[in-house]
């Protein structure tokens, strides 16, 4: 009988070995079809109009231009609520889509609508926290005290440090820059909706289409097999997939309407900018005692949170942390990786180095003597000692600023970080046919991160076989349901449902076998393609001679996170540590990586390759936000100016240095059962780079991305130039 | 993307008989790296594309009479193979290889990078040239980190994005056009003009006009460029300083620097070429940067590229 746990480290072939990814001929042969490439015949090519203003009201949208257009075929007219014409918020806010023969007629016929607008004055300031709007959010900790109000026990606090260290830091909104822009091709047949979206929430994709299309959940068909990325930006079905199947429904043909690059960046997804003053005070011998954050940003019309600070240190002793909300006419927030972590990461690691570079402290050795003020003391003092090691922290390091002649300092720099990663709800089922043949399905989604090849690796090891031996049907909403993939839940859950339901359909078998070798089924594993007496293959049967005796009828059972009989597989709360190397050129004000280590614990490992790969992919989408990206938006008209990939600049190969990644191992770690990394990955990257920068030239550039002019100003107020 | 037509003469006569004497109504289609996004962004909405493909004798490179002739549609990589390209105009070479993407280097072409037009994204996003909306200028209350930090008094405050044109005025090159009845030789100094109204174009060529070849003299003048990049790989250089200048005696005579996506024009450094000549490299390298920065007028977000044009000017001359 088969246990509902994982296997022991002799018992893993495939788990937590180096498999690489089962999609990845397909992918690189163009064979896998995304959103983006399904063609229906028939198939209409809808384009969306955008508000050109950045906030007001419609006041006429006169569509009968557009309509005489040889080749168009329906318009639809964005409508609110109530059936008006919406309020536009930002610019790029819907307005009217046109569905037609061919992309170029749908294109132009846009032209030909004509909008008149009532345009107000767009609020596009997010950096001046007395634009602030809505209740404050205030947190205290250790200011109780039966003689002081909380605000004089925070002065006394700091009165009480040996030294106070203030600073400013700070990063803009900057965009989810999918690879793949979001969309969906539609569909009617025969009454229902067949739907091809790119997207992350493929068992509850449906539900956000019933109220427009008026079918119910169990006619809508979700099919999404590949996508090339989403970042917590594809989990609804949003207003182009619900005009899309209107536009389905009312010309009874399919419809490809995918957004254009632009679109993707004015609309597809913001991660909110944040912005914070923050004092620190400490010890003489580097021990933090209080800490004072103020923090504001913008999420668009979207109420911003304030950042989880102190970040990590979340024992510091006293602090108090009070975050405002700036509304801008910026298109909405969506989750993004880590939501609110490398903000956080951003506002509490700068000040803390800032802290360790007012007390003189080599800024490794302040974080180790801090590290008792973090929920995972060990951990990161582990990570700390791989990271240094990694990157020649003894070596290289020296206090602030690089003193070496020349335009060219070198700095390291470094940053902690935490996430939950706990695996989510999900169901699935295995089916073992009579022929041998084991196919595992769930209504789950693989975004590029490597699900698919997780799933196929547990449901291999559970019953013995290579991976290339059992199949995985996923991405449709016909399989048995499994959660949207976001916040690092994926692998957890869709690894413990498809280990439940694998155990159990593999006991089905060993009850059918256990005759045949005349031991009981508790008796029986299955390993190396045959099931056997533990430990004893002289008696024992190939895989496919037991499957046999199954007769005419397959086995099919399920599995569940969380599991049928309550064993928990899957944890959350991890810590990593990432260390930056980078050299600045004090004249011209660039940046350069040098090297980028990343040292994460991540629980027990499904598929060393693709979680070394999601690591390596962090690093370098952190890289990015922390050197390049950032939406800029005119201060008058609202407009976003670099909605294109001119100038939303993302790392290329030449600009993201020397990558080392580390996955902790080991009983003490892989013990704990399965945990996400997707997260994890990239949420240090902007602190820890620009701590480096610091450290290289000697003062704080306080805002990201470190571009030339931020560096060139911070020079121009201090440092070693 | 309005519809339009698209023709494909095989002669220079032809292809001029088709061009109209309004800029906009045709373009003219070479390498296609600019003119393709500039349909699509609606920059541009021709009602005839007429393509110089066909056009037979545009392309090459030929020494001949102390110049070197490239044609106008010569590709960036062929220049960048070119052997005297390479022996005679380094700075050439490395502007060319700076572009940082294979695939605008294969495809486009000479001509073409000289009259590519503004990458200011104001222009690229519908806000015309001059970046207006509703009769007020976006630009200086607006972000303008890559705009102009010379000659912006005007309306125009974008920059030139050339990345050879800077080089070419230092080496005092030539620009070859053909008209509908007569041809004619521009200096490459003269050929840059900033408008003064959304309907004229940033060079000194009438829209019936072709550009069909550069002449670089080949005067034996050491010749180099720096680009301050960002990124690596494909990308904007946010300041570009080029020199030629002759060397004997340890001192530099007939200097000229010019420095690219700093004006709405290539911005001939005429203290700097002053301050260079008579100096040794190493005196004159730092003095020339800090006269090429002098006079500057930068924008509410764009003094940074004050000190880049310090630096570029001087590593240019240190690097020749």
């Amino acid at each position: 009988m088969a246990k509902n746990a994982w296997p022991s480290a002799d018992r893993r072939k495939n788990i937590g070995a180096r498999v690489s990814r089962l999609d990845g001929p397909v992918k690189v042969t163009g064979v896998a079809k995304y959103a983006y490439d399904v063609k229906r015949e028939n198939m209409l090519y809808a384009k969306i109009l955008q508000s050109s203003i950045a906030v007001g009201t419609l006041t006429e949208v006169d569509t009968s231009a557009a309509e005489k257009m040889p080749g168009v075929v329906a318009i639809i007219v964005q409508k609110d609520g109530q059936g008006n014409l919406p309020k536009i918020s930002y610019a790029g806010d819907m307005v009217a889509t046109v569905a037609a023969e061919t992309e170029e007629i749908a294109m132009e016929a846009l032209k030909r609508i004509k909008v008149s607008y009532e345009a107000g004055v767009p609020q596009m300031d997010d950096k001046d926290p007395s634009k602030a709007s809505g209740r404050d959010q205030k947190k205290d900790q250790g200011l109780d005290d039966d003689n002081l109000s909380a605000d004089e026990k925070l002065k006394q606090v700091f009165a009480a440090a040996d030294t106070v260290s203030e600073g400013y830091y700070g990063l803009p909104i900057i965009t989810h820059c999918s690879l793949e822009p979001h969309g969906q091709v539609t569909e009617f047949r025969e009454g229902e909706l067949y739907v091809w979206p790119s997207t992350q929430n493929v068992s509850g994709y449906a539900n956000g289409l019933t109220r427009s299309t008026g079918l119910s959940a169990d006619q809508i068909h979700v099919d999404c097999q590949y996508m090339g990325g989403g970042f917590g930006s594809k989990f609804s079905t949003d207003k182009w997939g619900e005009v899309g199947a209107q536009l389905s429904k009312q010309t009874g043909r399919p419809v490809k309407l995918m957004l254009e690059r632009d679109q993707e960046l004015t609309t597809a997804g913001h991660r909110p900018s944040a912005f914070a003053n923050v004092k620190v005070g400490v010890k003489a011998d580097g021990a933090i005692t209080a800490m004072e954050v103020h923090a504001w940003g913008s999420g668009g019309q979207r109420r911003f949170r304030i950042p989880p600070t102190p970040y990590v240190f979340t024992k510091i002793p006293h602090y108090r942390t009070l975050g405002q909300s700036i509304l801008t006419n910026r298109g909405l927030t969506r989750a993004w990786r880590g939501p609110n972590h490398p903000q956080a990461a951003l506002i509490t690691m700068s000040a803390l180095a800032d802290a360790a570079a007012a007390l003189g402290m080599d800024e490794l050795a302040f974080f180790k003597k801090n590290v008792g003020l973090t929920d995972r003391a060990e951990v990161y003092a582990e990570e700390m000692d791989v990271a240094a090691k990694l990157i020649g922290y003894r070596e290289k390091a020296h206090l602030r600023g690089d003193k070496t002649p020349g335009p060219i300092k070198r700095g390291l720099g470094m940053s902690i970080h935490t996430w939950g990663g706990k695996g989510h709800n999900s169901t699935c089922a295995v089916t073992i046919n009579p022929d041998g043949s084991a196919v595992g399905r769930m209504g789950t989604q693989d975004l590029g991160t490597g699900t698919r090849t997780v799933i196929a690796i547990v449901l291999a090891d559970t019953l013995g076989l290579n991976v290339d031996e059992v199949r995985v049907e996923m991405g449709s909403n016909a399989l048995p349901t499994s959660r949207a993939s976001g916040g690092s839940s994926t692998v957890g859950g869709v690894s413990t449902s498809m280990r439940d339901a694998s155990t159990n359909a593999l006991n089905t078998l060993l009850d059918k076998v256990a005759p045949e070798l005349g031991v009981p089924a508790e008796k029986l594993e299955a390993w190396g393609g045959r099931i056997q007496e533990v430990g004893k293959p002289s008696n024992s049967l190939a895989w496919k001679d037991a499957c046999g005796l199954l007769g005419a009828m397959a086995i099919t059972e399920q599995g569940a996170n969380p599991t049928s009989d309550g064993t928990n597989l899957t944890t959350g709360g991890v810590g990593g540590c990432n260390i930056a190397d980078v050299s600045v050129d004090i004249e011209t004000g660039i940046v350069t990586m040098n090297e980028y280590v990343s040292v994460q614990d991540v629980g027990l490992v499904m598929d060393e390759k693709t979680a070394e790969s999601q690591l390596y992919g962090g690093a370098i989408m952190g890289i990015t936000y922390a050197l390049f990206e950032e939406g800029i938006y005119d201060p008058t008209t609202g407009a976003m100016l670099n909605k294109d990939m001119e100038f939303y600049r993302l790392a290329g190969m030449g600009d993201i240095g020397t990558i080392k990644v580390h996955l902790m191992r080991g009983p003490k770690y892989e013990d704990r059962g399965v945990v996400g990394i997707g997260e994890p990955a990239v949420l240090s990257q902007g602190a820890a780079i620009s701590n480096a920068v610091a450290n290289a030239i000697g003062v704080r550039v306080p805002e990201l991305p470190l571009t030339p002019d931020r560096v060139l100003d911070a020079l121009s107020k201090g440092g070693v130039a | 993307m309005k519809t339009f037509e698209y023709a494909s003469p095989n002669s220079l006569k032809d292809a001029l008989g088709l061009l109209s004497d309004t800029w906009g109504e045709t373009e003219i289609l070479a390498g296609g790296t600019d003119l393709l996004t500039s349909i699509k962004q609606d920059v541009t909405a021709p009602r005839l594309v007429v393509s110089l493909k066909e056009v037979k004798g545009l392309s090459g490179i030929d020494s001949k009479g102390g110049n070197l002739s490239i044609g106008a549609t010569t590709k960036l990589k062929d220049l960048i193979a070119n052997e005297d390209v390479q022996k005679h105009f380094p700075g050439l070479v490395t502007a060319a290889k700076n572009i940082g993407s294979a695939q605008i280097i294969n495809a486009g072409t000479v001509a073409g990078d000289l009259l590519q037009r503004p990458r200011c994204w104001y222009f690229r996003n519908g806000f015309g040239l001059f970046g207006m909306a509703g009769g007020k200028e976006l630009v200086p209350d607006g972000d303008n980190r890559y705009h102009a930090i010379f000659g912006n008094g005007g309306k125009a405050k974008f920059v030139n994005p050339s990345s050879l044109a800077p080089l070419l005025i230092a080496l005092g090159a030539g620009i070859d056009v053909q008209g509908p009845k007569k041809e004619r030789s521009v200096k490459a100094a003269d050929f840059f003009s900033t408008p003064k109204t959304e309907s004229e174009r940033e060079y000194a060529l009438q829209a019936n006009e072709i550009v069909t070849g550069i002449s670089i003299p080949l005067s034996g003048k050491k010749n180099g460029i720096y680009e301050v990049r960002h990124r690596l790989g494909l990308d904007w250089p946010m300041v570009a300083a080029a020199v030629a200048f002759d060397e004997s005696g340890g001192r530099i005579r007939n200097a000229s620097v010019v420095l690219g996506h700093v004006a709405p024009t290539p911005w001939v450094a005429e203290r700097a070429t002053a301050v260079l000549n008579g100096q040794s490299r190493k005196a004159g390298a730092q003095a020339a940067g800090n006269a090429a920065a002098q006079g500057a007028t930068p924008l509410s977000k764009n003094a940074y590229k004050v000190s880049q044009v310090k630096v570029a000017v001087r590593r240019a001359i240190e690097a020749v």
